[in-house]
Order: C-alpha cells, then sequence, then structure tokens
C-alpha cells in the first residue's frame, strides 16, 4: 500500500497535502464511531505534507515513507503535543521533545495524524483501562481492538491511518494486530531506540510498526530502526532496507510449530491454523513440532518482572516535576480540606487519583515483589526462569529457522467481558509474552476468521524469528500473504 | 491471604493513597495473582545465572558530556512543572 502511495506522490497524481487532509476527512466521518485518536496533529501533519509537496515540486527524490500519513500511540512523545500514556496523571503533559523514532519518522518527511488510544501506561488487552474513551474494533463495534496499543491497531483496520506505531511489552501489538485483522510488528529488543517512550517493563518495551501489509511493516521497521546513543541498550545494527529481503521465496526454511502452544487451541481456530501451516508446506518450508518446555512458567515469569519493573518506573509520577499534582485538584472531587497537607500526602494523594485500578494493583505487585525479603522468592527466581526460557528458544532454533503459532488462543471478545477478573485477562497474552521475555522479534498477521453473528473475525498467527533476523519472519509472512486466497 | 497491615504497607512503600474499600480488594486481587506465581516453586534454578540484559549485551559508554537543552528546551519542560516560582518546583513542606 505504501509503494503505491509513494508512486502516486512521484507521479504527481496526488498531492501529500490532499492525501493527508483525505485521511484527516475519513477520521472525522469514522472516528466518532471507533474511537481510535486521542489527539489530532493537525498542524504538525499540514505542515509535513507541504514540505513534501516542495519538493516533489522542486524535482528532487522523495524517500518511500515521506508524504505518508500515519498515527502514533500516546506512549511515544510528539514534541509540543500532549503525551498521555492514557492516563489521567499525564492529562495536561506536553512532550519537552521528540522520541527518537519520531524524529527519525519526521527527518524521513512521514506524516503525523494524531496520537491514539491505549491502555493506562500499556496495562491492558483491550484498550478498556484508558482513561479517556473506548475504542472499537473496526471489525465488529461490538468488541475491543485488543490492546495495549488498541487505538494504533484500530486506526489502520478502520482505514484512518496507513500506518501506526504501536509498543509491545507482553503482545500490545501483536494481539491487538491479530483481534484488527492487520500486520503488528515487534522487533527483537534492541533494534529500535526506546528513547522517548514512556517507560512501562524497561527490559521488555520495544516500538514497531502496525500496517495493512507484510511489505508496509518493514518498510516503517527500516525507518525506526537503528543504533541510538539515546537508548544504551538499543543494539548496534547496520542500517538495512527490510523490504529488499522479501522474495516471497521460503521454500527449505524449516518452521517449528511448538506442541505446547497447539495443545492449548481448540475448534474453528485450531481449524484455521492447521490450514495456514499447510500453506506453509506447500510454499516449500519443512514444519517441524517442537517443544519450547518452559512455556507453562512464561505468564507468572512476566508478571513478576514486569510488574516490578512497573513499581520503579512509575515512580516518577509524583506529582512534583510534571504531570497532575493532586495539591490543585478542585476539579476532581475533593474537597478543600482534604487536599494535601505536606509533601507525602501529595504523593498518596496524586498517585490515588491520578493512575487507574489496574495501574495501581500493578504496581502494588511489583513493590510487593521487590521488598525486603522477598526479592529472592519473585524477582530474582523469576529472572532465573526467564534464562530457562530464553534457553528453550536457543534450542529450538538449532533445528529450525522459524517458529510458528497463532498470536492468541481467541478472537476479539466484547466489551466488559473480562474487565472483572484480571488473570482472565492475562491470559490472553499467553502466546505473545514468552517472545518479550526472550527477546526475539515477532509479527502477527492475518491468516483467517471466525465467522460469529454475521462478522468474520480475524485470526492472527505468529511467526517468531531468531534474534535480529527481522527480515526471515517478515519475508515468511510476505510470502503467505502474497499467497492468500 | 495478605493481611491488611501487609497491604497498607506495600500502598506507603508504592505511595498510593488508599481508601478503606481498597483494602480489601487488593488482599483479595493481590493474593490471587501471588498464588499464581506460586507456580515457578516447581522450577529447578541450580546452577543458573539470572538474565542480565536478554540479548547480550554488556556495558554501553558514552562520554560523559552535559547537553544543554537551551532556553526553549527548558521553556518546554518548565511548561509541565504543576507549580512555579522563579523558575523553581515549588511542593508542599517536607515536614
Amino acid at each position: 500500500m505504501i509503494k503505491e502511495l509513494h508512486q502516486k506522490l512521484i507521479n504527481k497524481e496526488i498531492t501529500a497535502t490532499q492525501l493527508t487532509q483525505d485521511y484527516f476527512d475519513v477520521i472525522l466521518k469514522k472516528d466518532g464511531e471507533i474511537g481510535a485518536y486521542l489527539t489530532l496533529t493537525k498542524e504538525l501533519a499540514l505542515e509535513q505534507a507541504q514540505l513534501v509537496d516542495e519538493k516533489i515540486a522542486r524535482g528532487q527524490e522523495i524517500g518511500m515513507l515521506e508524504g505518508i500519513p500515519g498515527a502514533i500511540k500516546d506512549m511515544l512523545c510528539v514534541e509540543g503535543y500532549r503525551t498521555t500514556a492514557g492516563s489521567k496523571i499525564l492529562d495536561n503533559y506536553l512532550a519537552p521533545y521528540d522520541a527518537t523514532v519520531i524524529k527519525k519518522l519526521k527527518e524521513g518527511g512521514a506524516i503525523i495524524l494524531g496520537k491514539t488510544n491505549q491502555d493506562e501506561f500499556a496495562m491492558g488487552s483491550s484498550t478498556e483501562n484508558s482513561a479517556y474513551q473506548l475504542t472499537r474494533n473496526p471489525i465488529d463495534l461490538s468488541r475491543v481492538p485488543g490492546g495495549s496499543s488498541g487505538g494504533s491497531a484500530a486506526a489502520v483496520a478502520g482505514g484512518e491511518a496507513v500506518w501506526s506505531l504501536g509498543t509491545d511489552t507482553g503482545g500490545s501489538i501483536r494481539q491487538p494486530a491479530s483481534f484488527c485483522g492487520v500486520v503488528g510488528l515487534k522487533p527483537t529488543y534492541g533494534r529500535v531506540s526506546r528513547y522517548g517512550a514512556i517507560a512501562m517493563a524497561s527490559s521488555l518495551d520495544q516500538i514497531g510498526p502496525f500496517t495493512k501489509t507484510v511489505e508496509d511493516a518493514a518498510i516503517v521497521l527500516s525507518a525506526i530502526a537503528g543504533e541510538d546513543p539515546l537508548d544504551a541498550t538499543s543494539a548496534k545494527s547496520s542500517d538495512k532496507k527490510f523490504e529488499d529481503y522479501l522474495t516471497g521465496e521460503i521454500a527449505g526454511k524449516v518452521i517449528g510449530v511448538p506442541k505446547e502452544y497447539v495443545e492449548k487451541l481448540e475448534g474453528e481456530i485450531l481449524e484455521v491454523f492447521e490450514k495456514s501451516v499447510e500453506k506453509f508446506k506447500a510454499l516449500g518450508a519443512k514444519i517441524e513440532t517442537i517443544s519450547l518446555p518452559h512455556t507453562q512458567y512464561a505468564l507468572p515469569v512476566y508478571y513478576i518482572l514486569m510488574t516490578s519493573e512497573v513499581s520503579s518506573n512509575l515512580a516518577k509520577f509524583d506529582g512534583v516535576k510534571f504531570g497532575m499534582r493532586a495539591d490543585d485538584l478542585l476539579d476532581s472531587g475533593v474537597s478543600d480540606n482534604e487536599l494535601p497537607k505536606n509533601l507525602l500526602e501529595t504523593y498518596l494523594d496524586t498517585r490515588k487519583i491520578g493512575f487507574g485500578d489496574e495501574v495501581k494493583r500493578r504496581i502494588m505487585l511489583g513493590t510487593y515483589a521487590l521488598s525486603a525479603g522477598y526479592y529472592d522468592a519473585y524477582y530474582l527466581k523469576a529472572q532465573k526462569v526467564r534464562a530457562l526460557i530464553r534457553r528453550d528458544f536457543e534450542k529450538a532454533y538449532e533445528k529450525v529457522d522459524l517458529i510458528y503459532c497463532p498470536t492468541c488462543p481467541e478472537v476479539a471478545f466484547k466489551f466488559g467481558e473480562k474487565t472483572t477478573d484480571p488473570l482472565k485477562m492475562y491470559l490472553s497474552d499467553i502466546f505473545t509474552i514468552s517472545v518479550n521475555l526472550a527477546g526475539v522479534p515477532a509479527i502477527s498477521f492475518p491468516i483467517g476468521f471466525l465467522e460469529i453473528e454475521g462478522k468474520k473475525l480475524p485470526i492472527g498467527g505468529q511467526l517468531i524469528g531468531k534474534w535480529f533476523d527481522e527480515e526471515g519472519i517478515l519475508n515468511a509472512a510476505d510470502a503467505f500473504e502474497r499467497n492468500r486466497e | 491471604m495478605l493481611s491488611r497491615a501487609e497491604i497498607e504497607n506495600i500502598a506507603t512503600l508504592a505511595r498510593i493513597g488508599l481508601a478503606e474499600k481498597d483494602v480489601e480488594k487488593y488482599q483479595h486481587d493481590l493474593s490471587g495473582i501471588l498464588d499464581y506465581f506460586k507456580k515457578l516453586d516447581e522450577v529447578d534454578v541450580t546452577g543458573i545465572e539470572p538474565i542480565g540484559h536478554i540479548t547480550g549485551m554488556t556495558n554501553t559508554f558514552r562520554s560523559d558530556k552535559q547537553v544543554d537543552f537551551g532556553d526553549l528546551g527548558k521553556q518546554a519542560m518548565l511548561r509541565n512543572i504543576p507549580e512555579e516560582r522563579e523558575g523553581y518546583i515549588k511542593v508542599k513542606s517536607v515536614l
């Protein structure tokens, strides 16, 4: 889709300004229903589009993403614009600088249409934890778009952006991509700089794209990847054009299917998955059943490490240097005589009022896991089991080139279906979190549908690659996409 | 089940104000999830090194140089301060 639009821009069939305006028109028409966006960055978008048009008019060459409109999860800082992370505590926060990915996109001439809705601080699997609004799944408005990057997934699925960025800590890009029937990519840990992404769990977070096609995901990844001195965990990597690796050819590749994942599948999702495995076979890949024996421990490991990192990362939201402060919160139902009288009360009240339930629950859990006397039993133990989970993947990759499984054990669920039981909501991430724990890259792409109440609800397949082998998973997903009926 | 005192202690450590009705909810929610964590007890991790950095990166160095954000950068940051006086952040008294 991006290549076609790029061609139209250079052939002067459309201007970047017109293209941008067209997307704002779609947003105006559809977003009241979908609710993908929290903030529109119209001024910035039209300014960027103008620059691209001037360049084209001067006969200058433009980059592949130049003039192409996209959307940004509200977890990422865009200078001068409100950046809330879906939380009331950052309601009035104006980002004083650009995240590295935003800087790169701006330098590459990409158009930023706005900031998208998400679960508060990326904690959730349905975007229902946003402090601001619900986002509806464009395929079926009675269902959630997934989460936490639900707004970014819905924006692309609903035609309100060509591409978008999300963040993925335990599946927050891949699961909503699966639910909304689009492509979502979580790069290798360190592939993309996290500078300017509001941190949730620093050892797990990665930024990645949502797009309509695999090729588009490769194009956006090329634009945002690379080493960054401002993120000490970003990996040394050569500047690659990932889209150049899409040959459509996967004959001879060995794809491992983990039995621990398939065991959890049933009914029509299993059927669709098995059909997709046959497709890979028909394309010349060799399928092998593999074992990732520590899979059953991934969820508890994840929830110990993630909540611990959350409790530390979110300590900075204390009402002092930025964001909401309860001292002034006359309009939040706090009466004058209940306002904080000293600094400690400022902290307690600001965090009590500013954070939502799920965020507080996770901070409390992480604080407990890290507190004196429990550190060894929880955090240290979890870091050791994490090493075993990584070892599972290392062993698997001695025999196979890629790992393949569904993205989720389910399709998009209805609003309110899981909000009462946190553990039930956490189980939605069961196929995606091992990937973050191991730090490997993975892509979710549509492989079929489940028809419920006359709606075709998308099912996502997930290809998991070796560390820094994004081109391998992109190429295999692209081969699948080219041969979709 | 975590006790009332334990919940109050965690909340104080986390600097999260608690309403009376929250205590019971946290007792229930946190205990449920902590029970689930017990699953890790069955894993033998003798001799296993905990993960430091997942892709095995070691030290990353940069020059120890101060970066000046300039007046505009300072203004952009000051704009986010809830209460400011003469370029300083104003807070309630500590004691």
